[in-house]
């Protein structure tokens, strides 16, 4: 027996979302958390207390003082402002990267489920293929050749991080598929697109939310790692990986470097990923539970 | 059950020569080749072009994959880019100090974390689970460079009990990278920890809301009896896939942390051909590292189906 | 009652606790007695508590539910009292379960002989090596062929009757004092189930058990129990003698469901009983079934009422039991609509064939085996306008299979399919034309599964009115509210999602969406099988009315031989995927009638504890048909030689289009005419 049916509603089901998910410690805390990182990088060039590039000889790799609340770099920059800034390339490039890979590898994933035979055959072992290389390697060689920018990273981790997305969402639409309804849909006649935009995605989205959560802060981590190895965010532009990398060659004589963007990065990741854990609870879609009768 | 293998090999088989294509083509379409990098500055004119007939670069891209794929089935990858080193010898070494990383992080890991997940999944909603889980999700989303930087801090430069960096050369025998590869060992086994220890405990608690332990139960059976005798067998069923993934990443995905901690293992193999534009060492870098996925899952395929007696004889479904 | 009672239930009531914090009930005081060697019976549908009921009898609560008060005495002490120790020891010996769906209640990964010496171990002293002895004792007395072969076997690769057989026999195993069974026979095939039933009564009489059937049918329990309590909405109404409370039930919630039952005897449609009970946990004042009850006055919606002595040794939670006896109990009486047999063809199906497997892509790399015989085969009928068609069998029949093909899920091997006015369907639904697509319908078994849970019932019924009609905006509205209309739901459902709407309502709207096209055969799958009893005589009454209105043939599958009855013009039986008899409904249930039939007709339990099943036959346990001779062959009764296993039998006519298809002559099979 399910719980007892809920009100006719009328409110929008974003707002609904969202409160059921604050009122979890965890959803609570992840939404916190993430919503403080965007409103930090949207209005960090403003507030914070000096320029990114502005090195100060006077204080190499100085500690945290009134006027460097966590001290100076290794040439002698501020690293609370560097901190405050170094999230906003990450944010645009995976802010613009993980709805695109969520589309092209839902979208492809979901036809997929639906059509089976040998297309999805075929492609499914291209998709096997891409997931068996070693997962940073196609994005280094990428860059390398194409340079680092924006213009490249954004498409780069687009498509590569699209690709395992067509897998669960394949896996998705296959639970949907096998159900009645459109066995239902498909007796009445109705065209595959129809059937897919009508039936089969109002009942992935969910899944597809949660999941592009996931990928959201897998996609940082991977961003970030790139910056760590030098691959990534072209000095003397602030990102917290390049951040973490540079400064850990001073961490015995300067630990406070890297505090800064250790906690800055993790508390990103860390809030992403209890949202979506949120998210999929209040989605239902954590299989733990059941109903009580 | 036969066919079912052979279709699983066979499948297995067609991604592996599917990631090759992909590879060997991924390479043809990058700019430049293995001559305009052996030779730098001086790639043009006639000393490309005799470089270019003595690797056989003339010949058509079909013939050329052939020549390579053969190889590589044969285990010979050809020559490095920059110098006359065989491919071969040099990632020899390299997969051998990547196995011991990971054989470190499997030991300890895989009995941990099993141990932790059934541990979290029957106490479920109790202290201990909220303990397990958050831990998990704490050395699963923070970054492993992070990781890895906080343990050297910690470690290496306050307590000073572990060098912070591996400086052991690569063909060094095994026993000389302890205890210098210990932290790295570590880092990896959080994260693979975390990973399978949040599958198991969620495996752990569906097994026990099902109808066979609850009959279990009614019978009389001894809890610890239900739980090692029938709800055990089933929720790690479902772990060898996830076990086996992580198998996988552990023996060739590592970049980051081989990186950090300065460890002479494929991964940073791979980051230093990429950064010398040493394309015929990426190409078997990745290659080995792809035949060692597909293989990894492969095997945890077939456990399940032995392992599982209702993938066994699946002849018997109904309709 | 001289005997102490074994098992004694003492005002127990059980809740979870709700969103808001408070204790929702799901059980309000009931009170249970058993004595040895005694049955009783609880029955009630779907939310009434009654396995929550059964489990707590072992001191057993699942997860999230708790007790409030009361208590459950067994050997002179409360289960929720005693030690984990205890209690492993009183599970499983002195008192066994039997649970529903015993497929599920065994551990998947333990082969069947490990699993039964478990129980020994634990409840039965015996020297090593006299548990292999035991053992295989207990599956033949559980009527088990080749128990040492089912020792070895694993669960999934047994048949349902056979794990239940399986289940019983572990609860053999500790000698118990007490069975507790959990809708034992939900969802087997009729004979299977009469063949459990029948054992569960020699083994309580030779054992002198105390057995506890928890049961949603009427049937089950005539045939087993000495007494019944009737649940509804988590609280005891009726309890009483078996004879009593199924004959002149001094509760109108009992006599309600038992109008609602179709019977085999009277081709008439069953009385529904309107409205739907209380959600579990939800607070009342005054009686539960006040707002459905015929007889509710202001006193039974403010007060709840005590349980007061009714006739022949009833008790009843009524103020009026005197006056229950004015509710009918007989059918609905509402005329069947019938149709004229010399209407022309609707639908025509001409030997068709079914198979599911396909060869892969690897086979053609090995060795060819012989093909398995076809899923489904020679199929040939013809359904009349405005007729209704049932279609009976029992699991793996192949019924739903047929419906499949005609819809176009899935194209037939071989043969054709072709409408009325002579126009042949193609195979697959994707070459059908919309005018074709439109004229067939389909409703589906479950409607969790066959309505998607993510639009409102207006996104629903418009789906074909925009497809099929071009419908937009307030037309379709308009339409929509109308189809509701027709199945007796309010325009205010338009806006609710499936999962705001009860089993019947969901039902209801399935088939709304199946009439929005206007079509000319409707395809019913097992359409009632999900429902309960009464919620199942509202959906007959409503296509009964749909049928008379529009003139709609429909095909009507189900493995409920009353169901059919009750509202079929023509039945065909089917037996692994092959026709066995087809006729008028009146021809098929009489004599002279297909062997298979006579099993099935035979096997069917009424709600009337003078009535008993007769076994003819054994149970199924075959899963795909011979590859030569009559279908039935291994099964047959009257098997009449060597002819059977070899040559298909020759369909016989009898009067008025009634067809058997059997070696054995007319005359013949008439002589062993039904009970």
């Amino acid at each position: 027996m399910s719980a007892p049916a809920a009100p006719p509603m009328r409110r929008s089901r974003l707002w609904d979302t969202l409160r059921d998910m604050a009122a979890r410690p965890s959803g609570a805390i992840g939404l916190m958390l993430v919503v403080l990182h965007l409103v930090m990088a949207l209005i960090s060039p403003w507030i914070a207390p000096y320029d990114y590039r502005e090195m100060n000889s006077a204080v190499i790799l100085g500690g945290p003082t009134a006027e460097h609340l966590l001290g100076t770099d290794h040439l002698g920059r501020d690293v609370f402002s560097r901190v405050l800034l170094g999230g906003r390339e990450a944010l645009v490039v995976t802010g613009i990267a993980t709805p695109i890979a969520m589309l092209w590898g839902g979208m492809l994933g979901v036809l997929l489920g639906l059509r089976g035979g040998w297309v999805d055959e075929a492609l499914m072992r291209l998709v096997d293929a891409f997931l068996a290389l070693p997962g940073i390697l196609p994005l280094l060689v990428l860059i390398t050749v194409f340079g680092s920018g924006n213009e490249v990273l954004t498409p780069t981790l687009a498509f590569f991080f699209g690709i395992p997305v067509i897998r669960v969402a394949r896996a998705a639409a296959h639970e949907v598929v096998a159900r009645d309804f459109i066995s239902a849909a498909r007796a009445r006649g109705h065209s595959p697109l129809s059937i897919v935009r009508r039936e089969i995605l109002p009942n992935v989205t969910d899944t597809l939310l949660v999941e592009g959560a996931m990928r959201w802060s897998w996609m940082l981590l991977g961003f970030s790692a790139l910056s760590f190895l030098g691959f990534g965010v072209a000095p003397p532009m602030p990102d917290w990986g390049l951040m973490i990398s540079d400064a850990r060659v001073y961490m015995s004589l300067a630990p406070w470097g890297v505090l800064g963007p250790v906690i800055a990065l993790s508390s990103l990741i860390i809030g992403i990923n209890l949202s979506a854990d949120a998210l999929a609870k209040t989605l239902g879609l954590d299989q733990g539970r059941k109903a009580v009768v | 059950m036969i066919q079912l293998l052979l279709r699983r090999l066979a499948l297995g088989f067609v991604t592996v020569w599917l990631v090759s294509v992909i590879i060997f083509l991924g390479v043809e379409a990058l700019p430049g080749d293995a001559c305009t990098a052996v030779l730098e500055r001086d790639a043009h004119g006639e000393a490309l072009a005799k470089c270019r007939v003595d690797m056989g670069l003339n010949a058509p891209a079909l013939a050329r994959y052939v020549d390579w794929a053969g190889a590589a089935l044969t285990g010979d990858f050809g020559v490095s880019a920059n110098g006359q080193d065989s491919i071969s010898q040099i990632v020899g070494y390299r997969v051998r100090n990547s196995l011991l990383l990971a054989a470190g992080a499997l030991s300890v890991g895989i009995p941990l974390s099993l141990l932790l997940g059934v541990v979290a999944g029957l106490w479920r909603d109790t202290w201990v689970d909220i303990l397990f889980s958050a831990g998990a999700i704490f050395a699963m989303t923070i970054p492993e460079f992070v990781a890895a930087t906080i343990l050297i801090l910690i470690f290496a430069i306050w307590l000073g009990w572990v060098p912070a960096i591996v400086l052991t050369p690569a063909d060094a025998p095994p026993l000389d990278f302890f205890p210098e590869f210990v932290l790295a060992a570590v880092v990896l086994t959080m994260i693979m920890i975390a990973h399978i220890m949040r599958m198991v405990r969620s495996s752990v608690i569906e097994v026990m809301a099902s109808d066979y332990i609850q009959m279990a139960t009614l019978k009389g059976v001894p809890y610890w009896q239900i739980v090692f005798r029938h709800a055990l067998p089933n929720a790690l069923l479902p772990a060898i896939n996830v076990i086996a993934l992580t198998v996988a990443w552990l023996l060739g995905g590592v970049v980051v942390v081989e990186v950090v901690f300065n460890y002479p293992g494929l991964g940073r193999l791979l980051i230093d051909a990429i950064s010398d534009r040493d394309l015929p060492v990426v190409q078997a870098i990745t290659m080995i590292v792809a035949a060692t996925y597909v293989g990894v899952n492969l095997v945890a395929d077939i456990l399940g189906l032995v392992l599982n007696p209702r993938l066994r004889s699946h002849h018997m479904s109904r309709g | 009652m001289a005997n102490p009672p074994l098992i004694d239930i003492q005002g127990l009531s059980i809740g979870f606790l709700g969103r808001s914090g408070a204790m929702l009930p799901v059980l309000h005081a009931i009170d249970l007695r058993v004595c040895r060697g005694e049955s009783i019976g609880i029955v009630g549908e779907s939310g009434s508590g009654k396995s929550t009921l059964a489990l707590a009898a072992m001191g057993y609560l699942k997860h999230g539910l708790k007790k409030i008060s009361g208590e459950v005495i067994y050997n002179g002490a409360d289960m929720f009292a005693r030690s984990t120790g205890e209690l492993a020891r009183i599970r499983g010996g002195q008192l066994g379960l039997i649970p529903q769906n015993s497929g599920q209640a065994l551990t998947p990964t333990l082969r069947i002989g490990r699993q039964l010496h478990e129980a020994l171990r634990l409840h039965c002293a015996l020297p090593d090596g006299g548990h292999e002895a035991r053992a295989i004792d207990l599956l033949t007395q559980v009527r088990l062929p080749d128990p040492a072969v089912i020792l070895r076997r694993y669960p999934h690769e047994l048949s349902g009757g056979q794990q239940q057989r399986v289940a019983i026999a572990m609860a053999l195993a500790g000698e118990p004092d007490a069975l507790l069974l959990d809708e034992p026979t939900t969802g087997l095939d009729v004979t299977t189930q009469a063949h459990i039933l029948e054992l569960l009564r020699d083994l309580a009489r030779t054992r002198n058990m105390a057995m506890v059937y928890v049961s949603h049918d009427l049937g089950v329990i005539a045939r087993v129990c000495d007494r019944v309590q009737v649940l509804y909405a988590g609280e005891t109404v009726l309890e009483g003698p078996v004879q009593a409370v199924l004959k002149t039930p001094a509760h109108p919630y009992a006599r309600g469901l038992l109008a609602s039952i179709p019977r085999l005897g009277d081709r008439s449609l069953p009385r529904a009983l309107e409205g739907r009970p209380p959600a579990p946990g939800s607070d009342r004042t005054g009686c539960a079934f006040a707002p459905r009850c015929a007889l509710a006055t202001d006193q039974c919606r403010t007060i709840r009422p005590p349980m007061v002595t009714g006739e022949a040794g009833q008790e009843t939670r009524c103020f009026y039991p005197e006056q229950t006896t004015r509710i009918d109990m007989t059918g609905s009486g509402a005329p069947l609509s019938c149709c004229m047999a010399d209407n022309p063809a609707a639908l025509s199906l001409n030997r068709v064939a079914i198979r599911y497997d396909r060869p892969g892509a690897l086979a053609r790399f090995l060795p060819a085996r012989p093909r398995p015989p076809a899923t489904v085969d020679d199929i040939t009928l013809t359904i009349t306008q405005g007729e209704t068609l049932g279609l009976v069998g029992e699991s793996g029949s192949g019924k739903s299979t047929i419906l499949k093909t005609i819809a176009g899920l899935l194209p037939p091997a071989e043969g054709t399919i072709t409408l009325g006015d002579g126009t042949a369907l193609t195979p697959r639904v994707e070459q059908r034309r919309p005018e074709q697509l439109r004229r067939i319908q389909m409703v589906f078994q479950n409607p969790d599964e066959s309505l998607n849970p993510r639009q409102t019932v207006a996104d629903i019924l418009g789906q074909p009115l925009r497809l099929y009609f071009g419908l937009k905006g307030a037309e379709r509205h308009q339409r929509a509210a109308a189809l509701l209309e027709t199945v007796r739901l309010g325009a205010h459902y338009l806006d609710r999602r499936p999962g705001q709407l009860s089993g019947g309502e969901k039902q209801r709207v399935a088939i709304a969406r199946a009439f929005a096209a206007t079509p000319d055969i409707v395809l019913c799958d097992e359409i009632t099988s999900a429902l309960d009893v009464s919620v199942q005589a509202a959906v007959l009454e409503l296509l009964n009315d749909l049928k008379a209105r529009h003139q709609t043939t429909f095909i009507f599958v189900s493995h409920d031989l009353t169901v059919v009855r009750a509202l079929s013009d023509r039945v065909a039986v089917l037996y692994q995927g092959r026709l066995c008899e087809i006729g008028a409904s009146a021809a098929v249930y009489a004599a002279p009638s297909h062997p298979y039939t006579e099993v099935l007709l035979n096997a069917v339990l009424e709600p009337d504890p003078d009535h008993a099943p007769r076994l003819l036959a054994e149970d199924a346990t075959d899963l795909s048909p011979p590859a030569r001779g009559c279908p039935f062959q291994r099964r047959c009764p009257v098997k009449c030689g060597s002819i059977c296993d070899t040559d298909i039998p020759p369909w016989q006519k009898a009067a008025d289009g009634h067809a058997i298809r059997c070696h054995i002559p007319l005359k013949d099979l008439a002589k062993t005419g039904p009970a």
